[in-house]
């Protein structure tokens, strides 16, 4: 061989250095081309790891307790209907954590009644304070646009001139949660983050006409904390609402029929659309409340579906007189 | 402290403030959203948006008349808008400085120096400037007399033409454009003032796809905001979305990086407005130039020169963005920003070809009676372009959008969109409604968007105005379109499953939407033959039914024969038996051996177009999630009579 073509040790030493690089190149390649490779098809979904539901929030030994409280000024019969039931400190403890699940569902003026009212968000939340609540939370999962709801019904300024917190629902605040037993409720999104620590849960909503369920009142009140495309379930709305009052059980349920939405519900929209009923419900048991709500909208109970399949399920009673009922 | 720390300043603070705006436009009650922040400030500093709707529409809206006073300084100063004000030319700046702050002294002078690609921007400004202005030459013509605006439009077209004149006399070495610009004015008028009747000419205001305060809006507010705040979510609480922004950001990101290659690209060779400002500091009365003829040489001037207008040797006045940086740069101190002309000489304007101007001109006169042969202004409209509550009819709309995104960003919903081609050309990126996106179509309760419109191509409406009430009870409400449902996609009405979601979410009162019931018989394998019965209660020959699927309480069942007076509520149901209601049991009992029917009850919906005002939230909310069952088109939309459904009614939401 020549000695100029001979290759030198120096580039010798070259190729073996060049040749351990591309080896080590093809290995790195190989290695996580071997490591991730998967024989087996890919399934079409991953598994979600479902939730199973909320904890029990109503208090042992006062459940089956309501109080109808005659007046034409909802804050009036807010407190008398309280204190009928022992009081707020029979119901909220020092140091609980408070949710308060508002029908916060339209961008509406509060005198409209599509929404809760204002003023009874700031005395509940006051009178949980006042009880010695450590925290409340106002929250609710609106149809129209959430901010847009909390500043225009008044919700977000009342809760928060009585030291409560509001909790716009953020897309991460949603949990895929499954009923047990539940047929609808399964790896849903459900409003789940507001919720963490709370002990204590009250739900306060208007009564107002809905067409398609009859009626929008306590137990409709909790579709709100369904996120996704919750409007699915109206094919099926009477089991939705049966499942949702199995899925929350409140500490309590306060039903404003200070104005009745007769007509045009559950946007309404017109002053004209709604009916001075003076009548506001505080009661542990969200099926008989809703049970009364229906004849401020001059229904009977059983014209409810939803209400007879709840009390099927075990959430309350539909015969509210035969609980520790009082009218005051 | 030396005037480029003032020019830094002022930069700084304009860049802030502008972004500042950007993020406070939010409709809300805090402090950081929108409570009275004057965000359209820079837009209304800009007078081009002042200029372009003015050519178009005959009259400069509210705030437009900042852009005038940044005309006379520019005509005092020169272009200290383009370095000491527009955020845009600002960031232009930073990202040329860090991309190009390694490179070699001679790299920097070399990519400085002027060229002569830099005239584009000039046949872009007159290209987009003659689309908004072709009738306004047939509007001077033809204005009456007892018009207040007359004597004004006198005394402006007297003083600027006395201006040409002088310049014609005393610019000799400059290439004559009165003789290009008399031709066009007469070209111009003639057609105006002989095809008026027949709108030969057609005027449209797209100075806002390249005007850099619209386009630096637009921009941030569309791409930049939405993507920062979707890790952040302090602006929104839901990501916002807008459709095709990526182009929107393609096109912006791509001239700030524009800047690695040369410095302030987009402002030398595009940028329209900087062409209006370098025409206008013709006159400037202090400009930058050479105090001494002789000079070193050295061109360290044009180091940093960011308006590549040749310090060194003769000033292009016009080029020049009063960066300053040359004369801190000049070891020498042999450059001033003085009265005098610089002593190496001055070219007022960069060499424009009477060819180049034709071209532009007529271009720019033809292409918006070009691009309405499609017939999108006509026959040919698109019922998907829904626009705001507040919108001027179309024509009148189109002279004064200037693309901005300022309705798109506070649109508490998220459904004002920027018009991909749903507006035809022209429209790209003027505000469309997309109910799919965002959250719960246009809100009846809400007019930010016809408050914020910085040109009025969205006016300012009321509540009351936009639902029809107080004052305005007589009038219809604003209409921007209507819903229509489709029948073939609809769960009642085609599926045999209850729903109405969209009857539920009309937000106005009494309803748009309004259900009928039909009671439509359930599919079953073989008819249901009654075996036995009691006064609620039937049993059947046969298993056919699957257990409790006819209990969800829209079931009812009837008899068949004799036919029954009413449908009874099944409350019950196994394979081979069903119990009804105990409100209604049945008087005498029903036979063995006949048959039964099973109904489901449907509400069926259906829109009552004299109610409707295609606020779309029914179609936000339709459960059939892809192409929703009920959809609102621009059919009935108040600012167009011609697409009234509703003969006779009075729709004068499209006046002033």
């Amino acid at each position: 061989m020549d000695s100029k073509t001979a290759p030198k040790s120096e580039d010798r030493r070259q190729f073996l250095i060049r040749t351990v690089k591309a080896a080590l190149s093809i290995a790195g390649a190989g290695a996580i081309g071997y490591g991730f490779h998967k024989h087996r098809r890919t399934s079409s979904s991953f598994e979600v790891k479902s939730l199973i539901g909320f904890p029990d929030f109503s208090i042992p030994g006062l459940e089956g307790r309501m109080c109808v409280a005659k007046d034409p000024d909802r804050i009036n019969a807010l407190k008398r209907a309280l204190n009928a039931m022992g009081g707020i400190e029979a119901w909220i403890r020092e140091g609980d954590r408070v949710l308060l699940k508002v029908n916060a569902a339209f961008a509406t003026p509060p005198n409209l009644s599509a929404t809760t009212h204002p003023d009874l968000v700031y005395e509940l939340a006051s009178l949980c304070r006042k009880a010695g609540a450590k925290k409340v939370i106002v929250t609710d999962n609106p149809i129209n646009d959430p901010l847009s709801c909390f500043s225009l019904t008044g919700i977000a300024k009342a809760a928060l001139s009585a030291g409560a917190e509001v909790v716009i629902p953020k897309e991460h605040y949603f949990k895929p949660m499954t009923l047990s037993g539940g047929k609808l409720i399964r790896e849903w999104p459900v409003l789940y983050e507001p919720f963490a620590g709370i002990n204590k849960v009250i739900g306060v909503a208007p009564v107002k006409d809905h067409q398609r369920s009859g009626a929008s009142m306590s137990m409709k009140n909790w579709y709100g904390i369904l996120g996704g495309r919750r409007n699915i379930f109206h094919q099926n709305i009477h089991d939705i609402i049966k499942e949702l009052a199995i899925l929350v059980k409140p500490t309590l349920v306060i039903l404003d029929g200070t104005f009745t939405m007769i007509t045009n519900g559950p946007t309404g929209g017109s002053l004209s659309d709604l009916k001075k009923t003076n009548r506001l419900v505080v009661s542990s048991d969200q099926v008989a409340a809703d049970s009364f709500g229906a004849t401020l909208l001059g229904k009977d109970p059983g014209d409810l579906p939803f209400i007879a399949k709840a009390e099927a399920a075990g959430a309350g009673r539909s015969d509210y007189r035969s609980l520790e009922f009082k009218m005051i | 402290m030396s005037i480029i720390s003032a020019r830094r300043i002022s930069q700084a603070f304009f860049l802030v403030l502008f972004l500042w705006f950007c993020i406070v436009t939010s409709s809300g009650e805090k402090w950081r959203q929108l409570r009275g922040w004057p965000v359209n400030w820079l837009l209304e500093m800009d007078p081009l948006v002042g200029l372009g709707t003015l050519l178009g529409t005959h009259e400069l809206h509210k705030g437009l008349l900042w852009g005038l006073a940044v005309i006379i300084l520019t005509i005092l100063l020169g272009r200290f808008f383009c370095s000491w004000i527009c955020p845009f030319g600002t960031i232009h700046q930073i990202v040329g400085f860090l991309g190009r702050r390694k490179e070699a002294l001679f790299q920097k002078i070399d990519s400085n120096r002027f060229n002569s690609w830099q005239s584009v921007k000039y046949w872009l400004l007159v290209f987009l400037l003659s689309g908004a202005a072709a009738d306004f030459i047939g509007f001077s013509a033809t204005i009456s007399r007892d018009d207040p605006r007359r004597v004004w439009l006198v005394a402006g077209v007297v003083c600027i033409a006395t201006v040409l004149l002088l310049a014609f006399y005393r610019l000799k070495d400059q290439k004559n454009m009165m003789i290009p610009l008399a031709v066009a004015v007469f070209f111009a008028s003639f057609l105006n003032v002989v095809f008026r009747e027949d709108q030969l000419l057609q005027h449209s205001l797209q100075t806002g796809l390249l005007d850099p305060i619209p386009l630096a809006y637009r921009s941030i507010n569309l791409i930049v905001l939405p993507m920062v705040d979707a890790s952040f979510r302090h602006l929104s609480p839901t990501p916002r979305f807008y459709q095709g922004a990526w182009f929107i950001g393609a096109l912006f990101f791509t001239s700030i990086l524009l800047n690695l290659k040369i410095p302030r690209f987009y402002c030398r060779f595009i940028c329209p407005l900087g062409a209006l400002f370098g025409l206008l500091s013709r006159y400037a009365i202090w400009r930058i130039g050479k105090t001494d003829a002789k000079c070193a040489e050295c061109l360290m001037c044009e180091k940093n020169c960011e308006g590549a207008c040749s310090p060194s040797g003769r000033m292009i006045l016009s080029e020049c963005v009063l960066c300053f940086n040359c004369i801190k740069a000049c070891q020498t101190k042999q450059i001033a920003y003085q009265k005098e002309p610089s002593a190496g000489g001055e070219l007022p304007v960069p060499d424009l070809s009477r060819r180049g101007f034709m071209i532009s001109f007529f271009s720019g006169v033809a292409a918006i009676p070009i691009s309405r042969t499609s017939g999108v202004m006509a026959a040919n409209w698109n019922p998907g372009l829904i626009r705001p509550p507040g919108t001027l009819s179309e024509k009148d709309f189109l002279s004064r959008c200037i693309k901005c995104g300022q309705c798109m960003r506070i649109c508490p919903t998220n459904v004002i969109q920027p018009a991909i081609l749903e507006g035809g050309i022209e429209g790209v990126w003027t505000p469309v409604l997309n109910f799919r996106i965002g959250k719960s179509g246009c809100r009846h309760t809400c007019i930010a968007c016809s408050h914020l419109c910085p040109t009025g191509a969205i006016r300012p409406i009321t509540l009351d105005e936009r639902m029809g009430k107080g004052i305005f009870s007589k009038s219809d409400p604003i209409r921007i379109g209507t819903a229509f449902i489709d029948r073939g996609r609809c769960f009642p009405w085609s599926m045999d499953k209850p729903c109405i979601v969209c009857q539920e979410n009309c937000p106005v009162s009494p309803k748009a939407i309004f259900t009928k019931i039909l009671f439509s018989t359930l599919r079953v394998p073989a008819p249901l033959i009654i075996s036995s019965a009691d006064s609620t209660r039937v049993m059947l020959g046969g298993a056919h039914l699957v257990p409790n699927r006819l209990t969800t309480g829209d079931y009812f069942c009837r008899l068949k024969n004799p036919q029954d007076p009413h449908e009874r509520l099944i409350i019950e149901n196994s394979e081979n038996h069903i119990v009804i209601s105990p409100k209604f049991p049945w008087k005498s009992l029903p036979e063995t051996g006949k048959e039964i029917e099973v109904f489901i009850r449907l509400q069926q919906p259906y829109v009552d177009i004299e109610r409707c005002i295609g606020c779309g939230i029914c179609e936000h909310e339709c459960p059939v999630s892809g192409k929703r069952a009920i959809r609102v088109t621009a059919e009935n939309e108040s600012r167009n009579k011609t697409r009234t459904l509703l003969p006779g009614k009075s729709n004068d939401h499209d006046r002033f």
